[in-house]
């Protein structure tokens, strides 16, 4: 079976790469800073989206300080605390989750886990990173322009959005919609990279189904993205020109401070359907990548074969397509015509099942397996519980009588920071601490790596549960100070300053994982190749970090999938997907 | 939101043929050893020519929103369709006589004709400017009349599409431009084929694009719209 000749057949990378083909840095500017490298892109971009998403951590700090403590905070007025909660909303889930799934563990993982030497466009590729952080630039300009940053909310509703009684209306809401559009511009870039890269860069014997599941939910993550940003990009270009031009794509007439506006006969819910056809697919553009990391994760730290790997590939791409055609869901309250909704609420339930055999999969998968409690593994356990949680909620938001009334409220914030918030940073977490071994060389610190879990995970919880309690009071969410209300009893106030130290608390945590990245660079103990004694293609590199062109001379050929642990028989409880069938029949185990 | 349903639908279509070919069915926990890759099979076409196709699904859903929009900000009250400029239809000609030259220079690269390749691509590249220029002046023409961008939706909307395609366009340009550079070098046809039968395909799909965004426009395939409004609501 070995024997099979490779060299004639056309299609798939040769296994040998002259040194000409490879990309060559030429200087310290080139290999660190404008590299072609996927690696080192994925790095850049991984570092840029902690770094702004850090911004976002410190924002969130002061709309809970305001929260918890109205008043006491003479430097947080209303306007402000909207520009908080719209710069919160924007840089997390695009700037951060978007941008670290994607053009972070994207670049990185996709060409080790398929067994190729670089992107197929690697030029493209580093362009990608340097327009993504000219829009991160430009996002976190405004908080210097006159008027600071927009205000608008992070779905930019015009007609609010582009009026004058929104703080940012100045130059905050034009910059914050040039930065959008800048920033698909360099996504495109990058996922153009990481489809064909995975079409057409796989090593030999790596079919689509022996490719690891976090391949598969980045790969199918990045199809739905590139296909769903034209619809925020749209959306964006048209209300530039509203807010530029005096064009009435969105706006409405109407009369602003007493005189009546130039625009009209607009229609804002035409923004609203544009930008949820972006919005809905965009939660599973964070949730994919998380689904994929989080099998992987499990199968590897619970030493056990994915369970049900066809049915976890098939529910990845059945959530894909499903989601483009949930969108107004989170449109119950514009107005549509009841049966619109009864139609997006019976999609909605639709997706649950595709989620929810995924879910199973993962318990199966840890049913009867040699757990390791792991950080890695602790993150992974953390991801389902909390996605579980927030999908739980999900179904409730999702039909439209349950809904109406919990509309705008705090029920949806913690609904949503479940589902998209917590639930994929921890994927993130639990990747970062799986793989930084293969990144530095080194491992993470254990000690301070249980601190960071543990009081991110419980803090989390003290956070969010209590939330959902006072969104069914009826706390609406978006305002700056509730004041005297006679349905918000005075328990709901403290509970609120309870919830506000919970979050400086968790906050802190994050100072204490960004030294652990620091410091462990330096001083972290060595990890050698394969610390976690995992089969995929990354772990199996023949220097730690992997050198130029990934391989060495060959490249590897896969005669497995990605998942062959504690098989009956074997030496080792793992097999490397490019350990030939050979050497196990030589050990005197069946093949 | 019809035309952009329709546009997913036809991307699901393939998306899933596709995938109807990858062995899904397979069960590779028990598939251990050296397996027939479905890419030894036949060959495959090349990284930039899949890079391409991924690319155009993205400009094409693109404009399918774009189109989508526009269908349903035609039904509000204050639209007042506006008089097409017939520069549009030389224009028009104009684009398709580009088309054409670039299928001619991928024909010429196919049969090692350097000069033909020459000629095709600089007829392409110069009908495409032309085209281009056309289109400012349907602008100038509109404005002198005085159909400003903002003095109604149908303008606005036809300012923003035409110049979402030209700025395409203009990107095909600079792509035309590095491949005449490189023939202009005295590159061999075989080193260019791959370039210069890229660029025919997006000036073909950048064509048809503009004759669906001309039919609308012009207004012609609102029958069409209608049957399908009724059709989703």
């Amino acid at each position: 079976m070995v024997d099979v000749r490779f060299d004639t057949i056309a299609g798939i990378p040769p296994a040998e790469v002259g040194e000409v083909d490879l990309y060559h840095p030429r200087s310290w500017w080139t290999r660190y800073v404008f590299s072609q490298d996927a690696k080192v892109i994925a790095v850049q971009y991984s570092i840029t989206a902690m770094a702004i998403g850090m911004v976002a951590l410190v924002l969130s700090w002061l709309m809970r300080l305001q929260l918890g403590f109205p008043g006491t905070f003479s430097f947080i007025d209303a306007n402000q605390y909207l520009q908080f909660i719209t710069m919160h909303g924007m840089i997390m889930v695009i700037y951060l989750l978007t941008a670290l799934f994607l053009g972070g563990f994207g670049n990185y993982l996709i060409p080790l886990m398929v067994g190729a030497r670089d992107m197929v466009f690697p030029y493209v590729n580093m362009l990608s990173y340097w327009v993504y952080l000219l829009a991160v630039l430009v996002l976190a300009s405004t908080f210097f322009v006159p008027g600071g940053p927009t205000g608008a909310g992070w779905t930019l509703y015009p007609p609010q959005a582009i009026l004058s009684g929104t703080p940012g209306q100045d130059g905050g809401i034009i910059l914050m919609l040039a930065s959008l559009i800048l920033f698909i511009i360099g996504f495109t870039m990058g996922g153009l990279n990481y489809v064909v890269t995975v079409l057409q860069a796989r090593t030999r014997g790596m079919t689509l189904m022996r490719m690891p599941l976090t391949v598969w939910g980045i790969f199918t993550a990045t199809v739905m993205a590139l296909l769903a940003f034209p619809a925020l990009f749209v959306a964006s270009v048209m209300l530039l020109f509203d807010r530029l031009l005096g064009t009435s794509f969105f706006m409405p007439t109407l009369v602003e401070m007493g005189e009546l506006t130039k625009y009209g006969g607009g229609s804002p819910i035409l923004f609203q359907h544009l930008f949820w056809f972006f919005g809905h697919p965009e939660v599973y553009i964070v949730a994919l990548p998380a689904f994929g990391i989080i099998s992987d994760l499990i199968s590897t730290h619970a030493r056990k074969n994915i369970f049900g790997y066809r049915m976890m590939v098939w529910a990845i791409v059945a959530i894909g397509a499903l989601s483009f055609i949930v969108w107004a869901h989170h449109m119950y309250v514009s107005g549509m015509h009841p049966y619109f909704g009864f139609f997006f609420a019976t999609t909605t339930l639709i997706i649950a099942i595709p989620t929810a055999i995924k879910v199973y999969n993962w318990v199966l998968t840890l049913w009867r397996g040699d757990i390791h409690l792991t950080i890695p593994m602790l993150f992974a356990l953390a991801f389902i519980i909390t996605f579980v949680n927030g999908g739980l909620t999900g179904l409730f938001l999702g039909n439209v009588v349950v809904d109406v009334p919990l509309s705008d409220t705090m029920f949806v914030v913690a609904h949503f920071h479940m589902v998209m918030g917590i639930a994929p940073i921890m994927a993130v977490f639990g990747g970062i601490y799986h793989w930084y071994p293969k990144v530095t060389g080194r491992m993470l610190n254990e000690a301070l790596g249980q601190f960071h879990f543990w009081v991110t995970f419980l803090g989390a919880y003290a956070v969010f549960f209590p939330m959902h309690y006072l969104g069914l009071l009826g706390m609406p969410r978006r305002y700056h100070d509730i004041g005297e209300t006679a349905f918000i009893p005075a328990s709901a106030h403290d509970l609120n300053a309870f919830m506000s130290v919970a979050a400086l608390i968790v906050g802190f945590a994050q100072l204490v994982f960004i030294f652990n990245l620091i410091w462990s660079l330096f001083k972290g103990r060595e990890a050698g190749g394969n610390p976690w004694r995992a089969t995929s293609l990354e772990w199996q590199t023949p220097e730690t970090p992997p050198g130029h062109g990934n391989w060495g001379k060959e490249l590897p050929i896969v005669y497995r999938w990605a998942y062959d642990y504690s098989v009956p028989g074997a030496a080792r409880d793992f097999i490397p997907q490019n350990e030939p069938p050979a050497k196990l029949s030589a050990q005197g185990a069946h093949p | 939101m019809s035309a952009i349903i329709l546009f997913m639908a036809g991307i699901a279509a393939i998306v899933g043929w596709w995938l109807s070919q990858q062995r899904l069915t397979a069960k590779p926990w028990l598939e251990e050893g050296v397996i027939v890759d479905l890419r030894e099979e036949r060959s495959s076409p090349q990284a930039a020519k899949i890079g391409l196709g991924v690319f155009l699904a993205v400009v094409g859903s693109l404009f399918a929103l774009f189109i989508s929009a526009y269908s349903m900000r035609m039904t509000m009250v204050d639209w007042r369709t506006l008089p097409v400029p017939p520069l549009l239809w030389f224009n028009t000609g104009v684009l398709v006589l580009s088309s054409v030259a670039l299928q001619w220079a991928y024909i010429a690269a196919r049969r090692d004709d350097i000069d033909g390749v020459i000629l095709g691509l600089l007829a392409g590249g110069a009908s495409a400017v032309t085209f281009l220029v056309g289109q400012l002046m349907a602008w100038r023409e509109l404005s002198v009349a005085g159909y400003f961008v903002a003095s109604n939706p149908a303008n606005s909307f036809f300012y923003l599409i035409t110049a979402a395609h030209g700025l395409h366009l203009m990107g095909g340009l600079v792509a035309l431009g590095r491949t005449i550079g490189k023939v202009w070098r005295g590159v061999e046809v075989a080193q260019v084929r791959v370039s210069v039968e890229l660029c025919a395909i997006y000036w073909h799909f950048l064509l048809l694009v503009w004759l669906v965004l001309l039919g609308m426009l012009t207004g012609w395939t609102d029958n069409f719209v209608d049957i399908c409004r009724q059709l989703l609501s």
